[in-house]
């Protein structure tokens, strides 16, 4: 009999006594879908946060901040200097000849999310008209876009989603104003989805700013080359200290602090559960062996060799391993995937809103480590099984 | 105590099993002291709190300014026994952003708020003597190799000097710490000299970020909140204050689900190992049944067999969730000086201790009482013809 035959035999056996096992194989099982499960949805949390920040942003398009400004929040750009710079050569103009830069300010207004009383910081943009022309990704999805000069405001989907009273047809009040929330808009799941979007000019009055925070522009030349261009020629003017950023350079900045601290949330609480699972894999492996030892005894006593009888113990960690990885993965995907959540973005100091994204990376990476954690709790046990003489298994099986 | 090596030489009957049970236990505990810390250094915040202190901001969003000009109206407030303001810096240290905080302060008042604050005398009297004096916690000094006496350079991201630069220099003369680890995490800041930075800097002159109050008594804090708020109605910078406390709160609250989320998944996987080895070691002493009726042959008597199950599953997992709370406790003291400064001071409350015996006592009780019960009540005979 050729050994890859014997190992199949030895396998079939094994896994058909596999319900006589329902005990210990079902520690491995519940074991290692415990491990995928947090691994995978730890890491669709940060993959969602992510993505919410790295979806934001055209690389055609610019943010100019003033110097030493890593966040809008502390950025300041005063109303001539916005002036000049959306006049600056590098940027493009619509079909009327108006450039396609919109100055904006940010600020926090405080709202409860949904059925809580606790204030948050919720992003509250004020954008120029043109604004729409800039971000084309834009789309209201319900009721209508802003009236100038009045005290109106657009929502994104996901803070009207997070965040309480901001249905179309409600009015909220910040400061001595009130605002009426005309529409809802969505922008590819990005991070201007988590905000609340009014007219610049009444937000200047009403927040009583004097100037912008920001100016988001479109390039005209979006290689590398358009983009130094345009830092030369406000490098050249002396009543210009700003610094252009791309914005997916920019946004991917803001999702620096925590994301990374998600990704290390994650890794380090599956590593923990998979050093757990391990021992619970060995442990089950072990005992799966010690009560086959007259069986396996007896298979090498008619000519089965030791590999196939490794391999075999192998198979059926490796398989109790794989069915608790796809049963983690399916619980991850099923209560995970596509629920939102709000937090503070630490970069920004205000809240981002997300959904978890399970990708099918996220997925074949809990099922390596279910594999691994297998391997590590299989090899142990089938080279035990192997080695035990024959005769010192059968007499004391 | 003369049955513990009895005990002892049952546990390791399977050496492999006991030492893997054993081990997924100490990774159980270890995992549930790492989140405790974690978990109690977020709430440290609130319980530090000084129920006597309020904290005033502008009423619709924290990051807006107050006039300082508010502080004698306020100190008039009846009630009010002490006031203090502090002003965001907007630190960039190194070119990081928000590396750690920068309040800008009166230093007398500021510490006189903070007497959880240590801060030796002399150094104290130079940050208020020293116009460009600035003082750090201690471990921000450690994180970074600061020495009392050197100069300090920090860029703002938000306040620019007369000149339009970003760049500002202070002079580090003290450097001030707090006994309790739970306070410890507040001192995780850089604290200037309001009187410098103020005159320097080019815009927002005479502005400051927040008041924090004194009250005589805490019973009458809510009181002299409304009192206070009140004194400002309609004014262009409305306030809102409230205890310390509220806002320590409400400010996890804007971390909001992803903390509980993350503290709810831990808790299901801590059950989860602790069920599953559960199991392991209730399956192991069903297997020694036949060896249990042997003992009772020899003439121990059914408690003492039931009591040596109990025993042997409470010094199993007795030994296991100690050792992993001690291992623990030994990792946090490396995870406090990688990340000083950027997380708060983790450390193990006595609380977290007391729920572990609770959890250690409840696994060792239902994986050993179902067995213990049944060998309690084990007929030799049956056990010996093997009917279980």
């Amino acid at each position: 009999m050729s050994s890859l035959n014997q190992i199949v035999q030895i396998a079939l056996i094994n896994l058909r006594t596999l319900p006589q096992r329902l005990g210990t194989s079902l520690v491995v099982v519940v074991g290692i879908a415990g491990v995928v499960g947090v691994l995978v949805s730890v890491l669709a949390m940060g993959e969602g946060f992510r993505h919410t920040l790295a979806s934001t942003g055209r690389p055609g398009r610019v943010i100019m901040l003033r110097s030493g400004s890593d966040a809008e929040m502390s950025s300041g750009i005063a109303r001539d200097q916005a002036t000049l710079l959306a006049s600056l050569p590098g940027i493009a103009r619509d079909e009327a000849g108006r450039p396609l830069a919109s100055a904006e300010l940010v600020v926090m207004v405080d709202l409860p999310r949904r059925g809580q009383t606790d204030p948050t910081n919720v992003p509250f943009r004020g954008v120029q008209p043109t604004a729409f022309g800039v971000r084309d990704e834009l789309r209201i999805v319900e009721g209508r876009a802003l009236a100038r000069g009045v005290r109106e405001v657009i929502v994104g989907r996901k803070a009207a989603r997070e965040f309480a009273g901001l249905s179309v047809g409600s009015r909220i009040a910040f400061r001595d104003s009130d605002w009426t929330v005309v529409g809802i808009f969505a922008s590819g799941g990005d991070v201007h989805e988590s905000e609340i979007w009014a007219d610049a000019e009444v937000a200047l009055s009403a927040f009583r700013r004097t100037g912008f925070q920001s100016v988001t522009a479109v390039l005209t030349d979006t290689s590398p080359a358009g983009v130094e261009a345009l830092r030369a020629a406000i490098a050249r003017d002396r009543r210009l200290s700003v610094n252009a950023l791309r914005e997916p350079e920019y946004y991917a900045k803001q999702a620096s602090v925590l994301s990374k601290l998600i990704g290390v949330l994650g890794y380090s609480v599956a590593t923990f559960m998979a050093i757990g699972a391990t021992f619970g894999a060995l442990n089950c492996m072990y005992s799966a062996i010690a009560s086959r030892q007259t069986e396996i005894a007896t298979l090498r006593a008619i000519g089965f060799g030791g590999a196939p009888v490794v391999a075999s113990v192998m198979i059926e960690a490796l398989v109790l391993a794989l069915v608790g990885g796809v049963l983690g993965g399916t619980l991850a995907y099923v209560y995970c995937d596509g629920a939102t959540l709000s937090t503070l973005n630490f970069n920004t100091f205000s809240q981002v809103a997300f959904d978890f994204r399970v990708t099918p990376g996220l997925l074949a990476r809990g099922l390596v480590w279910a594999l691994v954690i297998g391997v590590a709790g299989g090899l142990l046990p089938a080279i035990r099984a192997a080695r035990v003489p024959v005769t010192v298994a059968l007499r004391t099986g | 105590m003369k049955y513990v090596p009895l005990l002892w030489a049952q546990l390791f009957r399977r050496k492999t099993r006991t030492v893997l049970t054993l081990l997924s236990i100490v990774i159980a505990f270890l995992l549930f002291g790492l989140l405790q810390a974690v978990q109690t250094a977020f709430e440290a915040g609130a319980d530090s709190a000084d129920a006597k202190r309020l904290l005033t901001i502008a009423r619709y969003s924290m990051i807006e300014p107050l006039p300082m000009a508010y502080a004698p109206r306020i100190e008039r407030v009846p009630g009010v026994i002490a006031v203090a303001y502090a002003d965001w810096f907007g630190a960039k240290y190194q070119n990081e952003s928000n590396a750690f905080a920068v309040f800008a302060v009166d230093p007398d008042h500021y510490l006189a708020m903070y007497p959880e604050y240590s801060i030796a005398p002399a150094q104290r009297e130079a940050f208020v003597k020293t116009r460009t004096g600035a003082v750090a916690g201690k471990r921000l000094m450690d994180r970074y190799g600061w020495k009392v006496g050197q100069k300090l350079p920090i860029a703002s991201e938000i306040h620019t000097k007369k000149d339009g630069s970003l760049d500002w220099q202070f002079d580090l003369v003290g450097v001030f710490d707090a006994e309790d680890p739970a306070v410890r995490a507040n001192t995780d800041v850089v604290l200037i000299n309001v009187a410098y930075f103020d005159e320097a800097r080019q815009s927002g002159r005479g502005k400051t970020g927040w008041y924090i109050i004194r009250v005589a008594d805490a019973e009458q804090a809510r009181t002299i909140a409304a009192d206070i708020d009140r004194q400002f109605m309609n004014s262009p910078d409305e306030t809102k204050t409230a205890p310390e406390k509220e806002f320590v709160l409400a400010f996890a609250k804007q971390i909001g689900d992803i903390g509980a989320l993350v503290t709810r998944i831990l808790l299901a996987v801590f059950f989860t190992i602790l069920i599953l080895t559960g199991n392991t070691m209730a399956q192991a002493i069903r297997e020694r049944i036949p060896e249990l009726a042997i003992l009772k042959t020899l003439g121990f008597s059914d408690v003492a067999v039931t009591a040596f199950v109990l025993g042997e599953a409470g010094l199993l997992v007795g030994i296991g969730a100690a050792l992993g709370m001690l291992g623990a406790v030994g990792m946090l003291s490396p995870l406090n000086g990688a990340t000083g400064g950027r997380f708060p001071p983790l450390f193990i409350e006595p609380a977290t201790w007391g729920w572990a015996a609770a959890i250690a006592a409840l696994l060792a009780g239902a994986v050993a009482l179902p067995p213990g019960v049944r060998v309690h009540r084990l007929r030799i005979v049956d056990a010996l013809a093997g009917h279980r």
